[in-house]
């Protein structure tokens, strides 16, 4: 039997199996990198400035996409509560993207204008005293900690050698912009243009 | 999907529908290859520490169950589409949603054309109107003015009578449908303030309320007049054009005590309530603009 072939050799198995499982994706996913709608950012679309791209850092950081998706699915249950349904091409500028996958708390891909400033500072300094049934944890060292603007032209960088169109000058400008921020100031202002783009009408 | 190029339609129809063909054939060939005849022992001839391994054809139902899988693939590409072809069930997840809404507005449409068609005073007599405003509230508005309304330090509590840009029906829904920006400069028109003049206008702040400061109320009410009054009125009963508060009636949004009223002239406050317009619409505005309003009638 030609089994034999592929039993007693091992790499040559290794390849099959790769082969095997990725099969699908040829169909699935391959042909989505050569889609308009999910290269093509959607209209209006700009790219985080400096200090949002922090913001954005403190975000993953504190591990607020463990708790919090940023994808509205196309359910009116959802688009009632959070908005229009989250569109592939708000998200092309995302390395990684933050959609995730377990809501313990509400979605977030639209809550940038929804509450204000002051709120969102005083929900994450502790979250009971605006919200009392929440069990969100408090963040009062975002309060205290500033953001080193040090690594934030390099970021840029990375992140434009990816695809996300940022100028010279941004990245030139990005230190000083970012350098001192309080960190709380840049998580309100990257939470304050979530999912802003699109008109929230439905 | 519904962008696929020409050349990628083809692409995933070849992949997914080849594939199907070719499990199918697989199963055939592989099936072919195996002798049934009394001849051979029924092994590979493979053999090890006297173990054999045997070389039995797949059990019948095993062999249903593959095939069956074949054909609900076939039957699943023609109900929901492959490629860009989207089947006979004309089926997209856009489609679907809006399947949905459609459902959803014919069912509650009408009762909020009924609603609509009062005015929020009659609404707010009205109990079912109130028991939908107050569920709109609570999964909306108690974020921020709390699940009984009733606030807390930055965001106004509704219940009371005291209204930053006014308490009418209309006032309300204004706030509400295009937000309110709160707008108290540091250190009111007198920039050049020292914290000894501030503690003075501080003395005099609370005196409108009946209570006594540390510093000079009489210096400080001239200075009042010429940092505070363009908006909070010489009287300090604010302007509700210009969301000004009302200092004399002991209701803080930012808290009363000394400490609090320095802070809040030294620092300035700029509340921002968020414009609703787009993420309710105008019926759930009107609805809840009702609800609202009621809060502060049952005091009366």
């Amino acid at each position: 039997m030609k089994h034999d072939i592929v039993e007693k050799n091992l790499p040559l198995m290794i390849v099959l199996i790769v082969i095997a499982i990725s099969w699908g994706a040829l169909a699935e996913i391959v042909p989505l990198f050569y889609s308009n709608e999910t290269t093509e950012p959607v209209e209006g679309l700009e790219p985080l400035s400096a200090v949002e791209l922090e913001g954005r850092d403190i975000y993953i950081r504190e591990g607020c996409h463990v708790c919090h998706t940023q994808m509205i699915r196309p359910f009116r249950a959802e688009t009632e509560r959070y908005g229009h349904y989250s569109l592939a091409g708000e998200h092309v500028y995302e390395h990684p993207f933050l959609w995730g996958s377990k809501r313990t708390g509400p979605d977030l891909a639209r809550v940038g204008q929804r509450y204000s400033d002051d709120w969102h500072r005083a929900h994450l300094y502790n979250p009971r005293d605006v919200v009392p049934s929440s069990n969100m944890p408090a963040f009062p060292w975002l309060f205290e900690q500033t953001i080193d603007g040090r690594d934030t032209p390099k970021k840029m960088a990375a992140l434009r050698s990816v695809g996300v169109p940022y100028t010279d000058e941004q990245i030139a400008g990005a230190k000083d912009a970012a350098d001192g921020v309080r960190e709380i100031d840049a998580l309100v202002l990257y939470l304050q243009q979530l999912g802003t783009v699109l008109t929230q009408k439905r | 999907m519904t962008e696929l190029t020409t050349f990628w339609h083809i692409w995933v129809s070849v992949i997914v529908i080849g594939s199907m063909i070719a499990s199918g054939a697989l199963i055939i060939i592989t099936k072919r290859g195996q002798k049934f005849d009394e001849e051979t022992d029924q092994t590979t001839g493979h053999s090890f520490d006297g173990i054999h391994e045997l070389d039995n054809p797949l059990p019948k139902w095993w062999m249903y169950f593959f095939w069956s899988t074949i054909v609900f693939g076939f039957a699943y590409i023609l109900i929901y589409g492959v490629g860009d072809w989207t089947g006979f069930s004309k089926w997209s997840s856009h489609g679907q949603w809006e399947n949905e809404m459609a459902k959803a507005e014919e069912k509650y449409q009408p009762y909020y054309d009924k609603l609509t068609a009062m005015t929020i005073e009659e609404l707010a007599q009205n109990e079912e109107a109130l028991a939908t405003g107050q569920r709109i509230y609570a999964s909306n508005c108690s974020v921020c003015h709390g699940p009984t309304a009733s606030g807390s330090e930055g965001f106004p509590n509704l219940t009371d009578n005291d209204w930053l840009y006014g308490g009418s029906p209309a006032a309300i829904k204004a706030t509400l449908t295009n937000g309110r920006n709160g707008a108290m400069p540091a250190n009111g028109l007198k920039p050049d303030m020292t914290p000894e003049e501030r503690n003075d206008i501080v003395a005099h702040v609370l005196t409108l309320s009946g209570r006594e400061g540390s510093g000079d109320a009489t210096k400080g009410k001239a200075l009042f007049a010429q940092a505070c009054a363009a908006c909070h009125g010489g009287d300090g009963k604010g302007m509700q054009a210009i969301g000004a508060p009302n200092l004399t009636d002991n209701i803080w949004l930012y808290g009363g005590s000394e400490a609090k009223i320095d802070f809040t002239i030294e620092h300035g406050r700029a509340g921002v309530m968020p414009a609703w317009k787009e993420i309710l619409g105008e019926d759930k505005i009107h609805v809840v603009s009702a609800y609202v309003y009621s809060l502060s009638q049952e005091q009366e």
